[in-house]
């Protein structure tokens, strides 16, 4: 039994992430209609007929919109977590490397001070300043994905900077920055895989609040979190439209935490036993 | 302790000076100016200076910052461009929104999470623990401003057991203001009752497999007496830490659920001020609520560090 | 100073609306229509009003703010001017009861209704009118529409209860200009304070305010006109369009005025307990076109654009049908509006021919830059898509209407833009080649400057007539719809106005009909 839960989860989570991402790939080549085009006496379509599950405001086809939609909330949370590994992880290397020193004192409370501040007010004025655009939405999700591996990855590194492997490279003479490379990064990787996939759900829920409040992808381009936005004034008369964007959202943050999950389970044995 | 407490303040003083010039510099590089927002398109410009020079823009930026850093450390938060009123009266009519609507999330968050996670790691691997866990998967699956839009949709819409948002005020009794938040804090509760009550569980089964615990259970302790006794004081500190986090979190995390709802709280407030160019009003609630983790943070690791001699090395 | 006054715009609406002010009014027809219904006894339950209103004001001074929910609140319930607007846009006489108008049009005496007081019991008299005026033009006023009082030479109190007003120069629009909630009188005991307690003259005062929630006013028994016939009258701010219409349908509050989502009104139309208020407002909603940018320089581009766009997809699509076509800059309630709208027909074809000949066989990209109102949100996607089918592309970037104020209007840096004019009269600012539009056509110009100087109805009819022509045939911007004004309320509730000739809730002869 306690086997089985470890495994289906990352099935399970496997199965739906690939399903989106599938969509997603999918949406690049066809898509049953398309998403630009505007066609006011078909708008509201309930699901059925010629539409599976039937039509926006501006008689759009939802399903359409929900496979394009997946594109741009893949496409902005993986590059939000390719920009805190790409960042986090040298500083927080450096600060392992340099522990205790002032480059490890100046990163870790500069991170503190980014954890400090209130996450999406920043992202508010990142927009505010640059204009709502999915590139800003970029910045404003990574950024603040980048303490969290810096942390991640500093905790990690300095515990095998103990080990005796590492040691020995420091007695032939190797610099921190090669340890760092050759050693320390390649044992960090499983800790890493675990925490981009939950930065990854994260990045897609965040996606998801922030085009909400309108400051995501810019129309015409399908977003998850716009689409319910726009949704919300017709929801009395229209559920259908607000019900799938958001199942699509929860979908795909399930699928990506029950892997987060399985993957952690898999590659991290210390911590099958208790941990979630 | 005192040379570490020392070099944690000096340190703390240097974050907030930090935090104060970022802050300032990303709000004054906001495009769109204030008093051109407030009289419209058919002002002139004449008029608009005018304007500028009675809320004070048209000193140089240095002079503003200073002004307003030396109002801040006085305890001065300014005067809002567009309310004209002082911005702590504001801020603190907000608190009354936004305190009571964190506080309520947390109580619920706590009661659905605690049974939820005790049954969960005491049964581990049964039925209950995997519905537990499922839930709470799905928990955090769900955007929580949609949660609230179909809440809406069935309970103030359809049901009309609720209204759709807005906030009663406490002047009419307290039931009628809690009615107003039960929504919102159900919305903002969903997601962090789901984490707390997977903290609970991973923290009670780590502590339930703790040597002392086999201990008190050799000791002729039963199951549930080593339960209440020791396993759950013990995992109760991590809980605490992440209950601490979110409560932090609430206060100004609920920007968007305060905006589906239309609550008058702080995080309606920034966003609002953002959007009319309020500049001060953003410059100084950020700064508080920056200024606060920072200060709770400073607290935690002065109290570790007491507990734990260790820790002042590094 | 700027060449170009922001307001000076047609003469002709006002000044024969003056000219009904003058002639029209008897002095209590206000009391005739409302003196039916007697003042309750004090221990009878207060006669109460919620009315939902989607903006918060940002402070209660509306004559230092362009913020319109500052009026919606506050216009002819608390603060009244020398004159008013009626509920179908005319000129009514209110602080003042009748003025004279010297023969060269430059002097203006007013004679003051007789015992007013402001709220402060503080009394009403020319003096508070001296203040009132020149305080809004003085140099250091903050009067978002200063232009109003541009012309104005000088302001004497004559006695008590006269006023004279003397001009630089005649001016048609003067009566219609002291209409606007930007002219109240207030009085300099209560200036200080007036943003967050405002003291006027009306049939309400201001009681409460709750920020980001509600604002209470009360009956005034010391008015000095028509007594109000609510005692509470509570104006709350809903913002969000979905609890606007849950509220409203829970019966939370009486009224919505500009109701926010025009697709809920057929549930509210199907509903006995409601009636739904479709009128008109000042708002020529337009494509504004930046003119000097190209391709836009080219008329045949403009011309092209015209023909790409189908109005009637764009009114039913964003405003689900509440909305009347227009074909040039002026409203179509005015007697002097012409239908335009066959020079600019839905033809997708013609428009590529027109592209093709101008020399843009594969189209253009071009940026749509969309303020925050929902007709420009979802008008600007489906212009996108309709523009897309001729083969011109868009960059949509929504705006708040900070950035929209500084990028689009004061930068001019766009190419196009959806925005709702809702200034009554406004056609003049296409003589104005700085505006944001920037169109420069030195005929308009003339003509316009004629129209400023002529006097006979006619005349200024035929004028009219030919502006809005050329500006429709040079396809300035792409001419879309008037706003729809649209409220709900209680089917008990009547007095509500119809229309929206400016931004204001009159409840000042608003009744339960029980």
């Amino acid at each position: 039994m306690r086997r089985l839960i470890p495994s289906r989860n990352l099935v399970v989570g496997a199965v739906l992430t690939a399903g989106f991402a599938g969509l997603a790939l999918i949406s690049f080549v066809w898509t049953p209609y398309g998403v630009t085009g505007v066609d006011i006496a078909n708008r509201l379509k309930p699901p059925g007929g010629g539409y599976v599950l039937g039509t926006d405001q501006f008689g759009r086809d939802i399903l359409s919109m929900v496979m394009v939609g997946a594109r741009t909330s893949i496409a902005v949370a993986l590059i939000a977590v390719g920009i805190g590994i790409l960042l986090g992880v040298p500083l927080g290397l450096a600060a392992a490397a340099r522990r205790g020193g002032v480059l490890d004192e100046v990163i870790m409370r500069a991170n503190d001070l980014i954890f400090a501040f209130p996450s999406l007010v920043i992202a508010i004025l990142i927009t505010a300043i640059f204009g709502p655009s999915a590139v800003n939405a970029i910045i404003a999700i990574g950024i603040f994905n980048i303490p969290v591996f810096a942390r991640l990855v500093r905790g990690g590194a300095i515990a095998l900077w103990q080990r005796d492997y590492v040691l020995s490279a420091r007695v032939a003479g190797k610099g921190a920055a090669r340890i760092s490379a050759e050693h320390i990064l390649p044992n960090l990787a499983n800790l890493l895989i675990v925490q981009g996939t939950i930065q990854f759900s994260l990045g897609i829920l965040a996606e998801a609040g922030l085009s909400y409040v309108g400051l995501g992808a810019q129309p015409p381009v399908p977003s998850w979190g716009r689409m319910l936005a726009e949704s919300q004034t017709l929801i009395s008369i229209a559920p259908h439209i607000a019900l799938f964007p958001g199942l699509a959202i929860v979908l795909t943050v399930l699928g990506l935490n029950l892997l987060g999950d399985g993957l952690r389970d898999i590659l991290d044995p210390r911590i099958r036993k208790t941990r979630r | 302790m005192l040379r570490y407490t020392l070099r944690r303040l000096v340190s703390l003083i240097i974050a907030l000076a930090v935090a104060s010039v970022v802050i300032f510099v990303a709000v004054e590089i906001v495009p769109g100016d204030p008093a051109a927002y407030m009289l419209g398109i058919n002002a002139r410009p004449d008029t608009v200076a005018a304007l500028q020079a009675e809320l004070g823009l048209d000193l140089p930026v240095h002079e503003r910052y200073l002004a307003w850093v030396g109002g801040l450390v006085q305890g001065d938060f300014g005067t809002s461009y567009t309310y004209r009123t002082p911005i702590a009266d504001i801020i603190g009519e907000r608190l009354w929104v936004s305190l009571p609507l964190a506080l309520y999330a947390l109580i619920l968050s706590t009661l659905i999470a605690f049974p939820a996670g005790i049954l969960a790691a005491t049964r581990r691997g049964s039925v209950a623990d995997m519905l537990v866990m499922g839930i709470t998967q799905l928990g955090v699956a769900i955007p929580n401003f949609w949660f609230a839009m179909l809440m809406v949709l069935v309970f103030a819409i359809n049901l009309r057991w609720f209204s759709a948002g807005g906030f009663a005020g406490w002047e009419h009794g307290i039931a009628p203001g809690l009615k107003s938040l039960t929504l919102p804090a159900i919305a903002l509760a969903l997601p962090q009752a789901s984490i707390l009550a997977r903290v609970m569980r991973s923290a009670l089964l780590d502590t339930l497999s703790e040597d002392f615990i086999r201990t008190a259970r050799a000791k002729g302790l039963t199951r549930r007496q080593t339960l209440w006794r020791h396993a759950l004081r013990n995992a109760l500190i991590p809980v605490l830490t992440i209950i601490g986090l979110q409560f932090s979190f609430l206060l100004a995390g609920a920007i968007i659920i305060e905006n589906v709802f239309f609550l008058p709280g702080l995080g309606r407030l920034v966003f609002q001020a953002i959007s009319q160019r309020d500049l001060i009003v953003v410059e100084s609630v950020v700064m508080l609520l920056v200024f606060a983790v920072i200060i709770v943070n400073f607290a935690v690791d002065l109290a570790y560090a007491a507990v734990d001699p260790r820790l002042r090395r590094s | 100073m700027i060449p170009h006054s922001p307001t000076k715009r047609s003469l002709i609406g006002a000044l024969l609306l003056s000219g009904l002010a003058l002639t029209a009014y008897a002095e209590d027809e206000v009391q005739q229509q409302t003196t039916v219904t007697p003042a309750p006894a004090p221990e009878v339950d207060p006669i109460t009003v919620t009315v939902g209103l989607q903006l918060e004001p940002p402070h209660l001074d509306p004559t230092s703010a362009a913020a319109g929910a500052i009026d919606q609140v506050l216009y002819a319930n608390v603060f009244e001017g020398l004159t008013r607007f009626g509920p179908d846009g005319s000129i009514r006489p209110a602080l003042a009861r009748s003025w004279t108008i010297s023969e060269d049009g430059l002097s203006y005496t007013f004679t003051l209704a007789a015992d007013v007081t402001f709220h402060d019991g503080t009394a009403m008299d020319a003096n508070d009118v001296v203040f009132s005026l020149n305080r809004a033009r003085a140099e250091d006023s903050v009067n978002a529409q200063k232009a109003l009082f541009e012309d104005i030479a000088s302001v004497w109190a004559m006695g008590e209860t006269q006023v004279r007003v003397t001009l630089s120069k005649p001016n048609g629009n003067f009566l219609f200009n002291l209409a606007w909630g930007d002219a109240v009188i207030v009085a300099p005991e209560s200036i200080e304070n007036i943003k967050t307690n405002p003291v006027g003259t009306g049939p309400f005062m201001f009681s409460d305010w709750v920020q980001g929630d509600q604002i209470e006013l009360v009956k005034y028994a010391e008015y000095w006109g028509a007594p109000a016939q609510l005692d509470i009258a509570t104006f709350k701010f809903i913002s969000d369009p979905t609890a606007a219409f849950a509220a409203m349908m829970a019966e939370d509050i009486d009224a919505f005025s500009g109701f926010p989502a025009p697709e809920n009104l057929p549930q509210f139309e199907a509903d006995p307990r409601f009636t739904v208020l479709v009128g008109s407002t000042e708002g020529e909603t337009i494509l504004s076109t930046n003119n000097k940018m190209p391709p836009f320089d080219n008329v045949k581009v403009r011309e092209a654009l015209a023909h790409a766009i189908d109005r009637q997809a764009i009114i039913d699509g964003a405003m689900f049908g509440y909305g009347t076509p227009i074909g040039t800059h002026f409203a179509p309630h005015n007697p002097d509006y012409v239908d335009l709208t066959a020079n600019s027909t839905y033809d997708p074809e013609l428009a590529r021919t027109l592209l093709s000949e101008a020399g843009f066989p594969d189209g253009f990209t071009t940026t749509l830059k969309l303020p925050p109102p929902s007709y420009a949100r979802r008008g600007g996607e489906i212009i996108a898509a309709q523009l897309r089918a001729v083969g011109i592309e868009t960059e949509i970037t929504n705006l708040e209407w900070a950035q929209w104020l500084e990028e689009v209007f004061r930068g001019k840096d766009y190419g196009l833009t959806i925005v709702s004019h809702t200034e009554p009269f406004d056609i003049g600012i296409y003589a104005r080649p700085d505006y944001y539009f920037q169109y420069d056509n030195p005929v308009f110009q003339e003509k316009m400057a004629t129209l400023n100087s002529e006097a006979d109805p006619e005349a200024r009819s035929a004028l009219l007539a030919e502006l809005q022509t050329i500006i429709s045939e040079d396809y300035v911007n792409g001419y879309l719809f008037q706003l729809a004004a649209l409220s709900v309320a209680n089917v008990n509730l009547i007095g509500l106005w119809e229309n929206a000739p400016t931004q204001a809730t009159d409840l000042t002869s608003v009744y339960w009909d029980e």
